[in-house]
């Protein structure tokens, strides 16, 4: 058996990343605090720019301006809002359940904080104090620390459609969590072939390894980065997917009765997630902070000229896809519910589970052919990443309508159902015209 | 699924969910880079109005800077939503002039009536638009007001030349 499968425990270390602590205790501390400071200063003020970057980008593709009255080009209006915000009245209504409901909003906000501690920012600093890393929890278990938390959002927004005592804010915090549920797995599941790939669950090992094959994993697994990409959407609540919101159907679902304060504290969460979710895209399949062709990921850290431009390349590509998710959102519309569930259910589960195989076998059979892990193995990848996504988005794709999002659906089908509502439709007019005789 | 949704005849062969959003995303993104934008930036930026428009109202003066009104009481009778005050006086020689002239302005439908009944063309309502105020009775213009305004007055419909060329 083992000489069948040659997947050594070596293997495994030869990708992961040396893990070499820092010279000493006093350096770790102070250089931890410098960076929790830099990051969740940087964190936060990358959200508040968030909510004017939405509003410009929705108002630049509707043909707008949007706000540019607050500081040079509105650049102070995140500034505003908050003042707003701040000295608005909190609205307590009657009818809630206080503590869950005061409690709600920081429950939505913190799991969005905690998932940005595992995330690695930059190649490893090589300076006179030693090596100094750009993470701030280098947890060895950060993919499952991540898909942990990351779901744990979910409870602020059932919190407030429960505590909230009404029934649209009840509705909203029921499909969100309806929606957590379904697409966290195809999330997980979408996740699993990276993890075949890096044979690690470190994020640093990730981004080492996609360093290595010379391939991003976007293009080495093409599927699961759609996959796990739509379930981000669908975990941010963001549109097509924001069911837990959706204005024309449930006022503001969760956040119907929120003022105030409160209410920001969601909107921020929101954006925190938003990014988060960027920087696990960036992370997991484009690379993370790796400096295409250099040899930043050896162990031993770079130059701090090199570490600092590979946390600028990072957050450029972060900053890339917090766009990529405004321009998703002021271009599709929002799904229906049944659509959302058939979709994750129907298409991305399967979709995902067919997916592990496929990898797991590929890997397998490279492993088993000897080849290295290196360029070679990432080509192969990506030579059968080509066939699988063209099958995937151009011969599956092909003639599934979106109405019922899961099947295909027959002309003849079509036919008797337009017959059906058309007979339908004529009982009803006689029976009108009977009554109006 | 259910019986009664409406569904619409697709081309099954061509439709594709990923080539529409890819489609659309191209789309949005040329509105995105467009620099042609339609927000008119309003307190820099104004539409023209048309010669037209009926706004807020001016009396017209004569060449001593006296109000051209000789307090006839043809725009109060007229006006549809009563919001003209008129007290007429009467001086030494037998001139008509008015005592009190208010307008509502807050009152006011804007129907013109009065420009086009004024038989010394004294009263006009104005190519104007901008007549906000802190209070109701900021409202009431009174004769003073009235014949300070320096806006443009708006043009009477001609039949002649219905659309105004």
């Amino acid at each position: 058996m083992t000489s069948l499968l040659p997947l050594s425990l070596a293997l495994f270390q030869d990708v992961a990343y040396e893990h070499l602590p820092p010279s000493s205790v006093s350096v770790f501390l102070v250089w931890t605090i410098i960076k929790l400071i830099l990051f969740f200063t940087i964190y936060m003020i990358a959200a508040a720019l968030g909510t004017l970057a939405e509003r410009k980008i929705s108002a630049w593709i509707q043909d707008r301006h949007g706000p540019n009255r607050v500081g040079p080009h509105g650049l102070l209006q995140p500034a505003a809002d908050g003042l707003k915000n701040l000295m608005k009245e909190e609205s307590l209504p009657g009818q809630v359940n206080k503590p869950l409901f005061i409690m709600a909003p920081a429950m939505s906000f913190i799991p969005a904080l905690m998932v940005w501690a595992v995330i690695p920012f930059g190649a490893p600093m090589h300076t006179r104090w030693g090596r100094l890393d750009w993470v701030l929890a280098d947890l060895p278990v950060g993919f499952l620390f991540i898909l942990a938390i990351a779901s744990l959002g979910v409870y602020g927004i059932v919190l407030a459609g429960w505590a909230s005592n009404n029934k649209y804010s009840l509705l909203g915090g029921l499909r969100s969590s309806a929606q957590m549920v379904s697409y966290e797995i195809s999330m997980g599941m979408s996740l699993i072939p990276v993890l075949l790939l890096a044979g690690n669950v470190t994020l640093s090992a990730v981004v080492i390894q996609q360093a290595r094959m010379g391939v991003w994993n976007a293009l080495a697994l093409t599927i699961s980065f759609f996959i796990f990409m739509v379930s981000s959407f669908a975990e941010t609540n963001r549109l097509p997917f924001d069911l837990p919101e959706a204005e024309s159907e449930l006022i503001a679902g969760y956040h119907s009765e929120y003022s105030a304060m409160k209410f920001s504290l969601f909107f921020i969460a929101e954006y925190c997630n938003m990014f988060t979710a960027s920087a696990m895209i960036a992370t997991l399949f484009f690379g993370g902070w790796h400096l295409p062709f250099t040899n930043d990921y050896l162990p031993g850290g770079v130059p701090v000229w090199m570490s600092l431009l590979s946390v600028v390349w990072f957050f450029a590509k972060i900053l890339f896809f917090v766009f990529f998710f405004m321009w998703i959102r002021w271009t599709l519309p929002r799904f229906r519910y049944d659509q959302l569930m058939s979709l994750g259910w129907k298409i991305f589960l399967p979709l995902a589970l067919a997916y592990i195989v496929i990898v797991a076998s590929a890997v397998l059979a490279l492993d088993y052919f000897g080849v290295p892990r290196d360029w070679r193995f990432g080509l192969a990848m990506f030579a059968m990443n080509v066939v699988l996504a063209v099958l995937v988005f151009v011969v599956l794709d092909r003639g599934r309508v979106i109405s019922p999002a899961s099947t295909r659906v027959r002309l003849e089908e079509v036919q008797r159902m337009r017959q059906m509502s058309r007979r339908r439709a004529l009982g009803q007019a006689d029976l009108s015209r009977g009554a109006g005789d | 699924m259910a019986i009664n949704v409406k569904v619409l005849e697709r081309p099954m062969g061509e439709v594709s969910y990923v080539r529409a959003t890819l489609k659309g995303l191209a789309h949005t993104f040329k509105h995105l880079i467009d620099p042609h934008k339609v927000t008119v930036q309003y307190p820099e930026e104004k539409w023209p109005i048309s010669p037209r428009w009926r706004g807020t109202h001016r009396m017209l003066t004569d060449e001593n800077g006296k109000a051209k009104c000789v307090a006839c009481g043809l725009c109060p009778t007229i006006c549809p939503s009563n919001c003209i005050k008129l007290v007429p006086g009467e001086d030494e020689n037998g001139n008509r002039y008015p005592l009190i002239f208010e307008i509502d302005e807050f009152r006011c439908i804007f129907c013109g009536y009065c420009q086009e009944v004024c038989p010394e063309e004294a009263i006009h309502v104005g190519r104007h638009y901008e007549n906000a105020e802190y209070s109701r009775e900021g409202f009431v213009y009174d004769l003073e007001r009235l014949t300070a305004q320096t806006h443009p007055v708006s043009e009477l419909w001609d039949p002649a030349d219905p659309k105004g060329e």
